[in-house]
């Protein structure tokens, strides 16, 4: 994984002082190590702890996938969709017809993705022709739309709603554990798939767009097939979560299926976390869960407080917790840019900083 | 006959969304901000409307002199409390800060008002009607097309013939120049925002009226004020008024075929004009390049 290059620095100084370019650190590695653990101990959780823990850890992880992939849009891309519920809700309609057809579930969860991805393509098409603001409510529109036409096909049950077929096989035990490892693993594919995903070129270009379109593309950047590429991952992603959010509820229904909140929890998760880091989103969905656990009860101040701190975050602290933190803190766990760093002269930073 | 009562039923409900959407436009057009917040807005001023009349015991008409004052100073601190810092963000802060802000009002109104509908007190113009022919017409709904016609009169007389309509028009172009030949950027915009939240607020009164409100209508009306202002043209004042009344008129056509479709086929004509036609009907062409984005670069 170390890739450290040196290269001599123009610096004033007599002698010329080689500095390294390296991208991971010593913390990033230890912290790949404590994520390889976290995960094992995740995957040992239905056996060891069992279903307590299994009902908390599901909404957590969900929270997870969604804030890393609406994060791949906003916050790397500069793509501000409110309508990600839009595949949240195909994803869950897909999954229900898919074991109509007497596939599994479970395995139907990748099919489901598949089809939100496809059917974002021609919506791309669409809502990329407008940008910030524009393209936020035109998403809108689609969600809206995408609830409309469920509402009005019987064959998904219409306004009531219709439950997911071919659990009647699976023990509750089994079937939430089964729950539980498929939430797990769409979590650890969507941080690690939108890492693995910013680290590669892509993730300069997305940030290029994200930033200043039309200069990206004056830099010879492909603006519409980063946009393109971005919206369509992060459907299919949706589309995952959304078979998810199926398997847990059971039951698939307009109402909650195309429902608005996800983009308010993704809002919250990737602004209060950071925005266009790696660690932010997970940070933002840790938040996220915790005030749900102690303020759900308060049913709308809940939210009232949620939409507050996404307005205050903007505002007074627009890189997030995370961003405050690694600039405090001068860590980088998941480094996505690359790191200069002086050869140590006793009094030079351990860590030096990242730049953002 | 029908079809004929169905357009004229249609063309006067498409005034109440220009009257909507005439306030996002403004506020796109001076300030580059889209309001996510703007149909919660809207529905502000139909519950202040409600405590209001029934506060006084008068239809909500007679508590409009109270009530779009307030709603422009509430506009002015939102411009300075939060749009204006937002701006200074960057071009994706506005968009997050009026999404948390409509969450914010959904919920607040939630807790203030419970989700029960409510329906404002209009009087007796609210039953009123007259007959053209064999049509009814009510005068509710074309006091509310009129409304938004002098709306839209009215701005455009401010924007093209006032001292005040020539630092926003200069604003809206350019505003680090307008700010170098000695324009106040910052009363400007608060001023548009004002009258933007006003426009929202008379909007919010008259759809009170028509029909019911609940704390989550913003989000409805936000959704029909953008189509209106996408399908007339953005940046244009007058194809909003267009924009509003091709709305209207597909939906209560398509309504008067099944009611259960006329929504939808508002979203499909709006889909349609962003994949035939992606500035509207009507457009500047500064503000369609401001709106469309670099995506044809790549």
């Amino acid at each position: 994984m170390r890739r450290d290059t040196a290269i001599g620095s123009r610096d004033a100084e007599p002698s010329v002082t080689p500095v390294t370019v390296s991208r991971w650190s010593r913390t990033a590695s230890a912290f790949t190590g404590v994520c390889v653990v976290a995960v094992a101990f995740g995957v040992a959780v239905p056996y060891v702890i069992g279903g307590p823990a299994e009902q908390p850890l599901i909404t957590l992880l969900t929270f997870v996938a969604m804030g890393s992939l609406w994060n791949l849009l906003a916050g790397f891309s500069g793509l501000t969709s409110f309508g990600q519920q839009a595949y949240i809700g195909v994803g869950a309609y897909a999954l229900y017809l898919i074991a109509e057809h007497g596939i599994d579930p479970f395995v139907g969860i990748i099919p489901a993705a598949v089809v939100a991805a496809v059917v974002s393509l021609p919506v791309s098409a669409l809502v990329l022709r407008l940008s910030g603001g524009y393209f936020a409510v035109a998403t809108l529109v689609v969600a809206s739309t995408f609830q409309i036409i469920a509402t009005l096909s019987p064959s998904v049950g219409g306004t009531t709603g219709v439950s997911v077929p071919g659990l009647a096989g699976y023990s509750d035990v089994l079937r939430e554990a089964l729950t539980y490892w498929a939430t797990l693993a769409v979590a650890v594919i969507s941080v690690a798939g939108v890492y693995l995903l910013v680290r590669r070129t892509f993730g300069l270009d997305a940030r290029a767009v994200g930033s200043d379109p039309v200069g990206a593309a004056a830099s010879g950047v492909r603006v519409g097939r980063i946009r393109l590429l971005a919206y369509v991952v992060a459907a299919g992603g949706a589309g995952a979560v959304g078979a998810l959010i199926a398997l847990q509820t059971l039951y698939v229904e307009p109402t909650s299926a195309f429902s608005i909140q996800y983009s308010v929890d993704m809002l919250f998760m990737v602004l209060v976390g950071g925005m266009g880091t790696i660690e932010g989103p997970i940070l933002g969905a840790l938040v996220l869960f915790a005030l749900q656990e102690t303020l759900s009860a308060y049913g709308a101040w809940y939210l009232v407080i949620v939409g507050g701190l996404a307005v205050v975050t903007t505002l007074v602290a627009s890189r997030g917790l995370w961003g405050l933190a690694s600039e405090r803190l001068g860590w980088s766990l998941l480094p996505v840019g690359y790191r200069v760093r002086q050869p140590r002269t006793g009094t030079g930073p351990a860590e030096p900083r990242t730049p953002p | 006959m029908t079809w004929v009562n169905a357009v004229i039923q249609g063309m006067l409900l498409g005034g109440l969304y220009a009257l909507i959407a005439c306030g996002l436009s403004l506020t796109f057009g001076v300030m580059r901000i889209v309001n996510l917040a703007h149909g919660d807005l809207a529905v502000c001023g139909a519950y202040l409307g409600l405590v209001l009349s029934s506060a006084l015991g008068v239809p909500v008409w007679y508590t409009l002199p109270l009530l779009l004052p307030a709603a422009f100073a509430i506009g002015m601190a939102l411009q300075v409390l939060l749009f204006g810092r937002a701006l200074r963000h960057g071009v994706l802060a506005p968009v997050l800060v009026t999404f948390g802000l409509s969450v914010m009002i959904e919920n607040l109104l939630q807790v203030a008002a419970t989700s029960d509908p409510r329906g404002l007190n209009g009087g007796a113009l609210a039953l009123a009607s007259f007959r053209l022919g064999s049509i009814t017409v009510s005068w509710l709904f074309l006091a509310a097309f009129l409304a938004a016609c002098a709306v839209l009169s009215g701005l455009q007389l401010l924007l093209s013939h006032t001292s005040w309509g020539r630092k926003v028009r200069a604003t809206s172009d350019d505003p680090d120049t307008a700010r170098l030949v000695g324009i106040k950027v910052r009363p400007v915009f608060a001023t548009v925002a004002g009258i933007a939240i006003a426009t929202a607020a008379l909007a919010g009164v008259f759809i009170g009226t028509i029909g019911t409100f609940d704390p989550l209508t913003g989000t409805t009306i936000l959704i029909f004020a953008f189509e209106a202002v996408v399908i007339g043209g953005i940046g244009s004042l007058w194809g909003t008024l267009v924009g509003g009344v091709v709305m209207g008129v597909t939906q209560v056509v398509v309504g008067e075929v099944n009611q259960a479709y006329a929504v939808l086929a508002v979203n499909l004509l709006f889909l349609a004009v962003l994949t035939v036609r992606p500035g509207g009907l009507f457009t500047s062409a500064q503000a369609a390049g401001e709106v469309r984005d670099a995506g044809a670069l790549g």
